[in-house]
């Protein structure tokens, strides 16, 4: 008895010891407490969410009443396939991504290649808090701001006038909207870029130089090959930040310049038609499958 | 290892199946069934609506707030549909009450998204316009669905110094004459604006409702608005939007609502509005009860407090619109001397005749054939307007 009260007085840690020893003897055990967490965070939201918005893309939605009626039908589909409405609105926004990307990769690159190549590291610390402010500040904030540079009576079309130059005009158009696209994405591109220029061991270029290449050579056969990957890296978010927007397209875009996501939102939160735009988002989740899938086999996940 | 992931991944798979499996059960729809408090209990302290921008100041808010301990949470929506949306998110126990237009009520009632109003605690209802005491966006079969609040007609906005003459057709926002600068509501209803005019100027086409269009109707409808789409600077969301876009110098001319026009004044750019030739489409709001309100004693106190002369002449000033209590006359002269008048609270039948109110498209037209367009056909019209 007097043995049992002595153990007695450290019970939690008799429990943990039990435990501990039983997970070490079944390591199988210690492996399912670790997984079961995540495992069910990834089942429960990211999986049932995805199987959910595929299965509800095959419901429809009562006319007037507007409730979801629970009857398996392809006519979303088929809304899909015949207007040309919905797929000028898919090219629209893969076209605007696509543009997206190729200007941040333009602007990003010789940006990302100063930084790591020939600035100091003083400066090099002043560009990358130069370059990340922005993002410090919200989105939205953002994207008013430059709705007010490109008004009528903006900033743009003031300071053109004051160099003698015809208004540009291109407040609400698709040309804005590029152009805010381009600029609020661009640091997701320079970063990647630039960690991997950063990567290339200097001896790299001192070889090539060897071998009598100059800095064009140098920069198609040695640099850019091995930098691919992080453009790849860095268009995969440009991409699917882009094609993923609708606020952006209300804010800043005019007429015919709805998104995909636009007549998501539209279907979702004002329609209330939920199948219909379940059936429109599985579109741009296939593109960014064909999408990812291209980009892993250039090796691009391993700059991420 | 890359077996077991696959076991692990077909498990997953399985599993979240199931899940939608057993949430996806049948849902039916049909207006809610009465559950008439017999007086209005004590507070519960909170209040969420929904309503238009201008339809929840301060000025008739905070006095609320002190009489009856309720703490109204507010809401905007930007349109219609939105107004829908938002009451029925979240089970639809998220919002007690909405500010709902005539194209929306009937949407609600029929999706069983609110519930009936006892009349009897809302004394101040005795003394509307008689066309608003049951009308029929909001009463049916003497069952009424809310209690209406106040009304008004969708006008022509333009700036006075650079739309010149004064318009008087809505053949302005049609034809080229401001292409570019021109802005209407991002809204499907604005079909009826466009089946309106066209019912002034091609009889041919037999529209008698703009809310009731067969199809060839309303593909005529759609015909013009998408010949008119060039002319669009931007399709506005939200009113504040229609403002900056007035504000900026993008836009001179568009469809608007009256508050746009006062908001405007007061800022002191140079606009004014008309109700142009044709006539208007207009809205008739009205406040309706969630059927799943968590504050349904603060709700009544809502709708008791905003149908008494004082708060509808003040919304009815604010907005630019026009009470349903006709009481609200003298209440109305006293905020602006002239007011009563001039927001047609003393205006014959005759001048709420002329105004089409907005209501939901529905297959079945007024003569009960079904070869009328339902409001589906037109959200998915409107989206091939706006590309």
């Amino acid at each position: 008895m007097s043995q049992g009260a002595a153990i007695d007085h450290a019970p939690p840690a008799r429990l943990g010891r039990r435990l501990s020893a039983m997970l070490w003897r079944r390591p199988r055990w210690a492996a399912a407490a670790l997984l079961v967490p995540p495992m069910g965070w990834f089942v429960l939201i990211y999986l049932a969410a995805l199987v959910t918005l595929f299965v509800a893309a095959f419901w429809q939605v009562d006319d007037f009443t507007g409730e979801i009626i629970h009857r398996w039908t392809l006519r979303n589909f088929e809304t899909l396939a015949t207007s040309p409405t919905y797929r000028t609105i898919a090219l629209r926004t893969v076209g605007i991504a696509a543009a997206v990307t190729v200007t941040d990769i333009v602007l990003a690159f010789p940006c990302a290649y100063f930084m790591a190549r020939i600035a100091g590291p003083k400066l090099r610390a002043t560009l990358f808090t130069l370059m990340l402010l922005p993002i410090w500040l919200s989105y939205i904030a953002r994207v008013y701001a430059w709705r007010l540079i490109l008004a009528h009576d903006g900033v743009l079309n003031w300071a053109l006038g004051e160099v003698g130059l015809p208004p540009a005009n291109i407040g609400y158009t698709n040309i804005a909207m590029w152009l805010v696209f381009s600029y609020i994405w661009l640091p997701f591109m320079i970063t990647p870029i630039y960690a991997a220029i950063e990567r290339v061991p200097g001896s790299l270029f001192e070889a090539s130089a060897d071998l009598g290449a100059r800095g064009l050579r140098t920069f198609t056969k040695v640099t850019l090959p091995l930098v691919v990957p992080g453009i790849i890296a860095g268009s995969i978010f440009t991409f699917s930040l882009t094609l993923g927007d609708y606020i952006t397209p209300v804010l800043i875009g005019g007429t015919g310049s709805s998104f995909i996501g636009n007549v998501v939102y539209a279907n979702v939160g004002i329609a209330n038609d939920i199948p219909f735009a379940a059936a429109f988002a599985t579109i741009p989740a296939v593109v960014m499958l064909i999408y990812l899938s291209i980009a892993r086999r250039l090796g691009a996940f391993e700059m991420l | 290892m890359n077996k077991r992931l696959g076991y692990w991944m077909s498990t997953a798979v399985a599993a979240a199946a199931t899940t939608v499996a057993l949430v996806a059960l049948p849902a039916m729809a049909a207006p809610a069934k009465a559950n008439y408090p017999a007086k209005i209990g004590p507070g519960e302290g909170q209040l969420n609506i929904v309503a238009w921008e201008g339809y929840a100041q301060d000025a008739w808010v905070k006095p609320f707030e002190q009489q009856t301990g309720c703490q109204v949470h507010r809401k905007y929506a930007g349109s219609s549909d939105e107004m829908v949306a938002l009451m029925r998110q979240g089970g639809g126990s998220e919002y007690d009450l909405v500010s709902a237009s005539g194209d929306a009520s009937l949407r609600l009632i029929y999706g069983g998204d609110v519930q009936p109003v006892n009349m009897k605690l809302i004394p101040a209802w005795q003394d509307f316009l008689p066309q608003l005491k049951s009308p029929p966006n909001n009463t049916i079969k003497g069952v009424h669905y809310g209690v209406s609040y106040e009304w008004g007609p969708n006008v022509l906005l333009y700036n006075t110094d650079k739309v010149k003459p004064k318009p008087t057709s809505w053949a302005a926002i049609y034809s080229d004459q401001y292409k570019g600068q021109v802005t209407v509501p991002d809204n499907p209803i604005q079909i009826a604006d466009a089946a309106l005019y066209l019912k002034a100027h091609k009889p041919e086409l037999g529209i008698k409702d703009p809310y009731e269009l067969t199809q060839k109707q309303l593909a005529a409808a759609v015909q013009l608005l998408q010949a008119q789409r060039p002319l669009i600077k931007k399709y506005w969301a939200q009113a504040s939007d229609e403002i900056g876009l007035f504000k900026n110098g993008d836009a001179v001319i568009g469809a608007a609502w009256p508050y746009q026009t006062n908001t405007l004044a007061k800022d002191g750019v140079p606009v004014a509005d008309v109700i142009p030739s044709e006539g208007a489409t207009g809205w008739s709001d009205t406040w309706m009860l969630s059927a799943k309100a968590k504050h349904p004693n603060c709700a009544y106190q809502w709708m008791k407090y905003v149908s008494t002369p004082k708060v509808q002449a003040q919304q009815a000033i604010y907005f630019g619109e026009t009470p349903a209590n006709k009481n609200a006359c003298s209440a109305m002269n006293k905020i602006e001397p002239g007011a009563c008048h001039k927001y047609h609270l003393d205006a014959p039948a005759s001048y709420f005749d002329q105004i089409h109110f907005w209501q939901t498209p529905r297959i079945e037209c007024s003569n009960g054939k079904r070869n009328c367009t339902s409001y589906r056909d037109w959200q998915r019209a409107w989206q091939r307007v706006k590309g």
